[in-house]
Order: structure tokens, then sequence, then C-alpha cells
């Protein structure tokens, strides 16, 4: 393996010695290629730091040197195994968020229920008091019921910023949010807050380096998806059908959102909501799956395709939405007929199986493979994403049944992801200003609440995206008049230790404006910035102009 | 000629009053082709599902008063201040839209009833979110219908105000390739650095001056150039124009600064701001009440927006939505719940106004969409495509309707 990824490497700097004389060029981990000279020793730590900076959320101090000493591609290799790396830290990070650990059921029962009969309460009692006065307006919830109804997203954001922050597994960590990205979720979304703590913990994170399979059909099967993308409610228009488990006749109530629910609910669950039209077929995660989680929209499906995947997947539904949501499959609302998808036959009478049918068929599907290693390949090396690479990570996909651990090392091994070209090439997404920006000041976050307020500040608000798009990954989404200015601000705050519980005790002197380039851009930044930076008068405004830097709003 | 000459006039009194030229001012001057004042549109979203029969009655109908024993609004005459306020013998306004009868009767104002989605969601989520990309049932779609529209049009003489929302975050209007800014309050946008601010600001000033990366430097100059612009424009010393008198909510400060913007000369082609407050489950209200409270704020803030503007709305549309309207039939705690069909208004220059579009359904039962609500007669794609060709004149539509024909012949007529 050492061999194979010390060939890759000299490939790399084969390719582009001959166009970037100047530009840095990537050795590998080999402790001979490392001479004593420090022009040596900062070509290798331009290459750690790139590195860095991708497969991670930046460098702390101390980091580069740490894997100039383990050795750049071993120290690839280890975050590719993320299962092996100690973090010890991370759970005191944790500790104080407390639903992070909770299952869908354990929130629904703390948070949600509570919160429906508070509603319904007051509700009734506003409804009595318009007797008397019918200009009464509906009593607005409280700070407590809405701070409470908050806390699991408030919480479960936080917990992606410390981890993004503090976890030793990087990769993991921006896999996670690659891949939670990818198979978007809205909190905003009615009840889908209370949900995405376990989609993120089980569906997401444990799949991020296996098989792309598995990781399909666990966001297939969460009650998050479901319930964003309407699959839940979808159901054959010709049905109810008789259950072919039981006798008799299906029993049909009205749902507690209006949508008919197989099973009645009491009287005074069913009142007062909107009377839904007779259930039907409903194309929305049929088409998404295609477009956004396998095929890509040039993908070679058509409408026919996407009514028929609905009709696959009718009956994947949610099991009491409203006691903690788990998925269930129904037969009485799936349409059991034979459908056809994408030229394949799935035969009358498959059940559940329909769906997981259609998920194989999408997997193996080259579409899949180029679409999965086009995105990666933008994500990791550049918003252009090299053709050569695209193809080779797309090969790995197919020839190893859409392992992602295997797709990963094919890309970052790769000449181009180490190719100068890549070098900065990339602009950050707020997340990864905020998160790099606190890793360069080894900011000691005792709250991350200033940090969730700050993204929703810059336009990405976490686990609010609203479209299942998920946020753009390219530079001309996030370089914008508005947002620019935002993050001088928010790097101006940090600097000054005005964001309440982040604590910066490096930014003081005797750090200067050449230590702090040194430490956030590795030394990197162009001769005006460093006058610019020179010129500031004290230690938090040199800080906050390097963070605030054009060069530092690169990765 | 003539028309570069009159914007020189403009831009040199603007230029003037604020003391400085930014690069973007100069690029627009001396863009080629480029007209004195370009068309503007103001859109306005009501997020909530606003109850467009109770904004625009239907009172010729037995069956509104049949579906609403108690919130219905009054026959016009029937009540000195709680009646409708007849329109043309079959509609009326809410009487608290009586700051905008005015406009109604100059011909300014169009309504648009029956208008809306062809999907049949009932979520506010999903319907907003259809109604800001424009295309029903697709929630993929990646960018906002309004910055669809900015993306067909040349952008080297466009300024960091092309588009503007007075919001927390751009909506997703708004959303897409081309740049489009959100503030909360003009007079708080710039860099925040106590005392420090002013050297701060020009250190920043200068990083991005001098960048050599040329996505982030011109970003940056525009920034610079943008908060230059608006430490000028205080909005505390902003006198609104003609009597103009802006509701001191949030809604009506919002328009305030984007009158304060349009005036200003910065290249506005699209504003947005929103208005909450309208999913009236409970307690509803009629000619007074929780709703009529939304609708007076709603309209006196229009109604000082349009004041204000004056003669500059000749170049103006004020376009308001809203997500769906609400069931016809009154429920259970004297609201409404979530329904289809709803009222959209058209205000400004060139609007053959003070008529209801679309045709008119029928609220009978059978006549219902679903049984219960108002049916949709016109695609809201309709409406915002009149407004898209025949008030900004753009000659193909189509890139900003992916998915749909747009198409004259179902045009409502309201500019025609």
């Amino acid at each position: 393996m050492r061999k194979l990824l010390n060939t890759v490497v000299a490939l790399a700097l084969t390719v582009t010695a001959g166009t970037h004389s100047t530009a840095a060029s990537f050795p590998g981990d080999d402790p001979s290629t490392r001479s004593g000279s420090s022009r040596a020793e900062s070509r290798d730590d331009k290459a750690i730091t790139h590195v860095l900076n991708r497969i991670g959320f930046g460098p702390r101090p101390g980091d580069v040197a740490n894997v100039r000493e383990v050795g750049l591609q071993r120290y690839i290799e280890q975050q590719l195994q993320p299962e092996r790396i100690p973090d010890p830290g991370i759970s005191a990070r944790l500790a104080g968020l407390t639903t992070v650990g909770l299952s869908s059921r354990q929130i629904a029962e703390q948070f949600e229920i509570p919160q429906l009969q508070q509603r319904q309460q007051r509700r009734q009692q506003a409804a009595a008091a318009g007797n008397q006065n019918e200009n009464q307006p509906p009593p607005p919830p409280t700070p407590e019921m809405q701070q409470r109804a908050n806390q699991v997203v408030v919480e479960l954001s936080e917990q992606k910023l410390l981890r993004a922050i503090y976890s030793e597994r990087q990769l993991q960590e921006v896999l996670t949010d690659f891949w939670f990205n990818h198979f978007n979720v809205d909190a905003r979304k009615g009840r889908d807050r209370f949900m995405l703590t376990e989609y993120e913990r089980e569906a997401i994170r444990p799949h991020v380096l296996g098989k792309f399979r598995d990781l399909l059909e666990a966001t297939a099967k969460s009650p998050a998806m479901l319930f964003y993308l309407d699959n839940w409610q979808s159901a054959d228009p010709n049905g109810p059908h008789a259950d072919p488990r039981q006798n008799g006749r299906p029993r049909v109530g009205r749902g507690a959102l209006g949508g008919r629910a197989i099973f009645p609910r009491p009287p005074a669950v069913q009142n007062q909501q909107a009377r839904r039209a007779p259930r039907g077929l409903n194309e929305n995660y049929g088409r998404e799956l295609m477009e956004l989680h396998t095929l890509g929209v040039d993908g070679g499906y058509t409408q026919k395709d996407v009514t028929e995947v609905a009709r696959a997947f009718t009956g994947w539904t949610i099991d009491n939405p409203r006691q903690g949501a788990a998925y269930r499959f129904e037969p009485r609302i799936h349409d059991d007929r034979e459908k056809t998808v994408l030229g394949h036959r799935i035969k009358a009478g498959g059940g559940q199986g329909d769906g997981e049918q259609v998920l194989d068929i999408l997997v193996r599907h080259p579409a899949t493979a180029h679409f999965i290693a086009t995105k990666l390949v933008r994500r990791f090396v550049s918003d252009t994403p090299p053709a050569s690479l695209v193809d080779r990570a797309a090969a790995r996909f197919r020839d190893t049944d859409g392992d992602l651990r295997d797709v990963m090392r094919t890309i970052l091994t790769s000449a181009e992801f180490l190719s100068p070209d890549a070098f900065r090439a990339k602009v950050k997404t707020p997340f990864e200003f905020i998160v790099s920006a606190m890793r360069a000041t080894a900011a000691d976050v005792q709250d991350a609440m200033p940090l969730v307020r700050a993204m929703q500040q810059l336009g990405m608000p976490l686990y609010g995206c609203q479209p299942p798009t998920g946020y753009k990954d390219t530079a001309d989404a996030w370089v914008n008049t508005g947002a620019l200015v935002n993050r001088m601000n928010i790097a101006l705050s940090l600097a000054g230790s005005q964001l309440r519980g982040v604590l910066v005790p490096s930014l003081q002197p005797p750090a200067s404006g050449d230590s702090l380039i040194a430490s956030f851009l590795n030394g990197d930044a162009s001769e005006s910035t460093r006058a610019t930076v020179a010129r500031a008068t004290t230690v938090p405004q040199m800080a906050a102009l390097t963070l605030g830097s054009p060069e530092f709003q690169r990765r | 000629m003539t028309s570069r000459r009159v914007f020189l006039k403009d831009g040199a009194f603007a230029l003037v009053t604020l003391g400085f030229a930014p690069s973007f001012l100069t690029r627009t001057a001396f863009a080629e082709g480029r007209s004195a004042r370009s068309k503007q549109l103001i859109a306005i979203f009501q997020r909530g599902a606003v109850d467009g029969l109770s904004v625009v009655v239907p009172f010729g109908e037995a069956d509104y008063y049949r579906a609403r024993p108690s919130i219905a609004i009054a026959r016009p005459g029937s009540g000195e201040n709680n009646a409708a306020i007849d329109l043309d013998g079959f509609f009326g306004f809410n009487p608290r839209m009586q700051p905008l009868k005015p406009f109604w009767d100059a011909r300014e104002l169009a309504i648009v009833h029956a208008c809306g989605s062809p999907d049949s969601t009932r979520s506010h989520f999903d319907a907003q979110d259809y109604m800001e990309t424009a295309t029903p049932g697709v929630k993929s779609t990646a960018d906002g219908w309004l910055n669809r529209y900015l993306q067909t049009r040349r952008a080297e003489s466009a300024t960091p105000f092309r588009a503007v929302a007075l919001t927390g975050q751009v909506p997703r209007m708004l959303q897409g390739p081309s740049p489009a800014l959100a503030l909360s309050q003009i007079g708080q946008f710039g860099i925040r650095a106590g005392q420090a601010t002013e050297s701060v600001n020009a250190s920043f000033e200068a990083l991005y001056a001098s960048a050599a990366d040329r996505v982030l430097n011109g970003t940056g100059r525009e920034a610079f150039d943008a908060i230059k612009m608006l430490k000028t424009a205080d909005p505390l010393k902003y006198q609104p124009e003609h009597g103009a008198d802006y509701p001191r909510s949030p809604f009506g400060q919002a328009l305030k600064q984007i009158a304060q913007l349009i005036k200003a000369n910065v290249g506005i082609e699209v504003a947005f701001a929103d208005i909450g407050g309208w999913d009236t489950h409970i307690n509803q209200g009629a000619a007074q009440g929780q709703l009529a409270g939304r609708l007076d704020d709603f309209s006196r803030s229009i109604v000082a927006l349009v004041t204000d503007l004056d003669e500059r709305m000749a170049d103006t549309v004020v376009l308001t939505m809203s997500e769906f309207g609400r069931a016809v039939g009154e429920n259970g705690n004297r609201g409404t719940d979530h329904g289809h069909g709803n009222a959209m208004m058209v205000l400004g220059g060139g609007v053959h106004g003070g008529r209801v579009y679309g045709k008119w359904p029928g609220l009978s039962p059978e006549h219902r969409w679903e049984g219960r609500d108002l049916a949709v007669t016109t695609d809201f794609r309709d409406v915002f495509g009149e407004i898209v060709v025949r008030h900004l004149g753009v000659t193909d539509a189509r890139p900003i309707f992916p998915g749909y024909a747009v198409s004259p012949s179902k045009f409502p007529g309201l500019f025609a």
C-alpha cells in the first residue's frame, strides 16, 4: 500500500511540475524526501495545510507540525479509518447537550408531545375566551414554549459545530456534513425538527465511509426523509387494500396531520385539521431520489420512471408520527402491481421489496457513480471537477459496489487532489469559515450558541436549508456583498472577544501580524495583506483582518 | 443619448448629495444603452396564507355568507365602518383596505382573484417554496424566479443594490447565481468595530482592493461601495415626501427603506419585503380583529410607499402574494384553515387597474376545489409572467419559468 501511495504522489509531482514552477508540489511521506532545508519544509507545509483544509476544517496551531511528523499520506490513510482514531476530548465538549444522544421517540416524549398538549390547551382557552370577545387574537406561544421547541435543533447545531471544531476525526466530520447536505432535510418543515438528531446520528454518520447502498436505504427508511419529501403520505390511489396479513376491511381514519392514517385517532386529535382529498400517489420522493440522491438531473430517467418509482415506494410510511416516528411498511396503501423502472421489471407482489429493488437498480446505474463522484470531487478538489478524476472515482464506485471509503481514497490520493491547481481553489462556505476560524485561533468554545447565530447571519442556518438540493458547494453561492461584510464582522467579534462563551486567549500580545499570518495562513499571504495587517494597532484587529482577509476565505 | 444625459443629471445630483462617486455608479452611468431609470419591481410576500376572501370580498355570493356565519365581511352599505367597500358591484375591499381605494379609483391598482398554484399542497413550507421558485410541485429548483429574472438581464451595469431584500436572509425568490443583498436595517450595514470602525473599515477595504483574487476582489469592492452609500443614506434622517406616513411596524419601516434606496438612485431593479401574521386559524375576526389589524398595517404601509415614490411609480410595480388562500368555510374556532385560491394585487405604472382579473369560479360547494376551497383559475405564473414581459420588458421569459409555457395568451391582461 505504501508503495502505491508513493507512486501516486510521484505522479502528482510529474503532472504539475511543468506548468507551475513556482507553485508548491507535494512530497510523500517517505522521510528520505524530506530534506532538512527550510524550503523543502515550507513546501511540505503548504501541502499539509492544503490537505488539512480539505479533508478537515483547517489546521489548528501545531497541526501542521504533527502531520509533518506522521507523514502526509499516512495522515490521509488514518483519516479514512476514523473508527481507529482516538477522540478523547469530544465527549466532554458535548456533555452539556442533553438531546444529542436521544432517540426520536424520547425526543417526542420530552419535547413534541408536551408542546402539542400545551398548544391544544391554549387553543381551547383562546376559543373559550373568544365567546366573550371575538377580536381576541390567539395567544402567541410563550418564550419558554418557543425556546423549548427549538432546543433540539439548537443542540444538534451546537453538536455539529463542536465536532467540526474539536474532533480528531476530521474527515468523518467533513463527510457527515457532505452527506447530510446530499440527503438534505430541513428542520423547519413541521416536526422534522424533532427527527434530525436521530437522522444524522443513525442514518448518515455511520455510513459516510461505508457502502452507498446502506446510506441510501438508511435515508429512504428514515422518518425524517419520509416526512420531508412526503413519501409517508404517498399511497396507491386504488387503495386502501385489505391487509394480506389480516382478514377484514381496512380501517381508515384521519391522521393527526390531516392526512388519512391507517388507524383511526381519538376524536380529540382528529378535528380541526385540514381535510385532505383522498390520498394518492405523491411523487416528491421518487423524483428527488433520482434527481438529487442517485442519478442526477441528467441521469436519463423520465417522468414515467418518476411515477413508477413513486408507486414502488407506496407504503413506506411512518408509524405513530407523533410518538417517535419509526419507519413502517404498510401493505394496505402499497401499490402491489408490476412496475418498470429504468427498463427493469419489478414483478407484482413485491411489497416492501419493490422499493428495495429500486434502490438496487439506482445504485448500480452508471449515472449514479458519475453523479456521486462529481459531487465528491467538487467538494474535495475544485468547483470545476477534473473529468479525469471524476472518471476514476466513478469507476472505483462501480467496481466496489459503491464503497465510499475506496472512492474517497481514490480522490484523496490522486494527482488532481494534490495538484497546486487545487490549492486555495475553493471558497469556504460559511460553515467552513466559522469552524476554520475557531480552529486557527484555538478558540475555547464553551457556548456554541453565538456560532449558531453567526451561521444564520451568514445565510447558512444549520439544518435550515429549505430545498432538498442542500446548500451549494461552489463559490458563486457564497461570494456576495452582504455575506462578505458579515464575515468581516464575525472576525471582528471573535478577535475582539465579543462572542460570549467563545474564548480566544491566543489573540493577545506577543502575537504580531507576522505570527498571526504564519499561524492562520501558513505564512502564505500577499504583500498587501501583510502590510495592511501590520499597520493595525492592536492584536485583535490584526487577527480580525487576517481572518477577514481574502486569503482566509479560501481553502 | 438623451436618456443617458438624464441619468447623468440625476446621478450627478445623487453624487453631490452623497459626496462620493462609487465605482459601480460610474459603471452604471457609462453602461451602453442603459436607460435613465430602469423598470422596478417591488415584491411583497404575505407569509402564512392570507384569507383572500376577507381582503377582496365576494359580497355578491350568498354562499360566502352561508359559509362564514361569524367572520364574513358585511355587504356594502350595511354598516358604516364595518361593511365591505364596493369595488365593482360584486367584490369589495375589506374596510381596513380603505387607504388603497383611491388607487383603485385611479385605475392604478388591479386585483387577480382565484389565483394560485396548480399544486395541491396545503403546507406553508412547500407552497411558499413553489411560489418563490415558480416551479409548483418541484422542490429541487435551485434558484428563485426573481433571481432567474436578474440572470436574464445584462449584468455589467449592475450595482450591489440591484436586488435588495429588507429581510434577515435572502428570500428564496431572490436566491441564485445573481447577487442579491439582504438587509434588515440599511443603517446597520457595514463594518462594526466600535471606535475603530473607520480605520478597520479602511483596512478591510485595502485588503480587498489590492487582492489578486478576482472573485473576492470584485465582491469586496462592491461591498465597500455599498457601505459608503448606505452610510450617507441615514435612515433616521430620511424624510418621506408627499405626505407619506409609514406605520412604525417592521413592514412599514421595510417599505420606507425601500423607498429611500430607490430615491437614492443606487440601481435597484428588484426589492423584496415580507409581512407575517396571516395564519388565522383561530378568532380571525371580520372588519375588526386579528386579520383586520394586519390589513391595516399592510394597506397603510403600501400606500405610504406609493405616495412617497410618487412619479417614480410610473416605472415601478408593486406585487403582493401569499402562498395559498384559506378554506371557504370558517372552522370551529371562528378562524379559517388552509385553502387554495387567493387574491393578488398589482399596483403601479402601466397597470390597467380598477378591475378584478381572473375567472371567478364561484363559492357554491360544487364549484369549490376539493369541495372546500376557492378554486384556482389563474396560475400565479401567468401574473408573474405578464409582469416580467410587459412591465420589466423581458422578451423571452421561458428561462424564468422552467417547465411552464409562458404565453401572452394566458396573461390576465394587466398591462394590455
